[in-house]
């Protein structure tokens, strides 16, 4: 890494500030004003909206496999899907995931 | 409304946090790990879990810093991963909008992945808590999950070196998410937002700045509320 001290540090102080700006922005610039009906039903989907774009590269071009498709990640990430939506549950969710990582990682080693 | 009721509030938050620490746990952890391995001295490594407290976008500079891309590339992409929480901001306005200046930045500051998932439930699926039950929730949801982030991006940055990457650590923000959408696909709109955030996330992926990202999000986000109008 050629970054100095001092550019890491401007780095931390930039994320820090701006992160912190993008989590005030409506709680602290539009207060108690009721938002119209439609922006609601918009902002319903936003977390099943924004999480699975963040996942789904994660998973099909994995970084620890250097971004090739890796069957053992691809299986955890279904089982977490299935298991979550079978279950309504997190944990159980979290857990077939897991299970499923490190029974593919001992059975392909 | 009483105190009472804020106490079992914060509780009900705080027993809902609780499952979530299985996940902040090793996802702290890793990237202390990463951060150290990355030659981050400890106070950097502190000063983003602290200062930042956003996984992904920590992920997502230490990676850019790592490949010397520029600062300012380094800087957008990491904002860009967190430019979801303007809509988490959005989101979670109507509820606990009410509450003083000083409150609202607090809640800023710890609005989360995890934070707003639990809450947001919560008062969607729960009507007539008061404000400061609802803010009582929030916190609660939070107060498992927050000193522990710390606490682990500290010891993750002490065990250093020990923790080998081939172990999959690096699965569990891909399990984490997974885990946090999948129990909430209640819907045929939510089905269809989330599958349309997959596929367009995969399709624009080249282009620059995570870009591809927030255009997936935003248009999985337009889908979703169009097939609930139609279908409701």
């Amino acid at each position: 890494m050629n970054f100095s001290q001092a550019e890491i540090w401007f780095v931390i102080a930039a994320l820090g500030v701006g992160t912190f700006l993008i989590r005030f922005s409506f709680l602290g610039l539009i207060g108690q004003r009721e938002l119209p009906e439609w922006v609601l039903r918009h902002l319903r989907y936003t977390a099943v909206a924004v999480l699975p774009a963040l996942v789904a590269p994660l998973v099909v071009w994995p970084e620890a496999t250097g971004g090739e498709v890796d069957l053992t990640r691809m299986a955890a990430a279904g089982a977490t899907i299935v298991a979550g939506y079978i279950t309504r549950n997190v944990i159980w969710s979290m857990v077939a995931g897991a299970g499923t990582l490190g029974l593919f990682q001992v059975a392909l080693s | 409304m009483t105190s009472t009721t804020k106490k079992s509030s914060f509780w009900r938050g705080f027993r809902a946090g609780l499952p979530f620490i299985l996940v902040v746990v090793p996802f702290a952890t890793l990237f202390g790990v990463v951060a150290t391995e990355a030659g981050l001295p400890l106070s950097q490594v502190m000063g983003f879990s602290i200062l930042v407290i956003a996984g992904a976008s920590q992920f997502t500079a230490l990676q850019l810093m790592s490949e010397n891309a520029p600062t300012f590339i380094v800087i957008a992409s990491a904002l860009a991963v967190n430019l979801r929480m303007a809509m988490y901001s959005a989101s979670l306005t109507p509820y606990l909008g009410g509450e003083p200046v000083w409150k609202r930045a607090l809640i800023a500051y710890f609005l989360v992945d995890q934070s707003y998932a639990i809450s947001i439930q919560e008062f969607e699926e729960k009507s007539g808590m008061s404000l400061g039950e609802k803010t009582a929730y929030f916190f609660g949801a939070m107060a498992p999950i927050c000193p522990l982030w710390y606490l682990f991006t500290w010891i993750g940055a002490i065990a250093g070196s020990l923790i080998p990457p081939e172990n999959g650590l690096d699965f569990a923000l891909p399990i984490t998410f997974l885990a946090m959408v999948a129990p909430g696909l209640r819907s045929i709109a939510h089905i269809s937002a989330a599958f349309t955030s997959v596929v367009l996330a995969l399709a624009l992926a080249s282009l620059p700045l995570n870009m591809g990202l927030l255009l997936a999000a935003l248009l999985a986000m337009i889908v979703g509320a169009e097939v609930e109008r139609r279908t409701a």
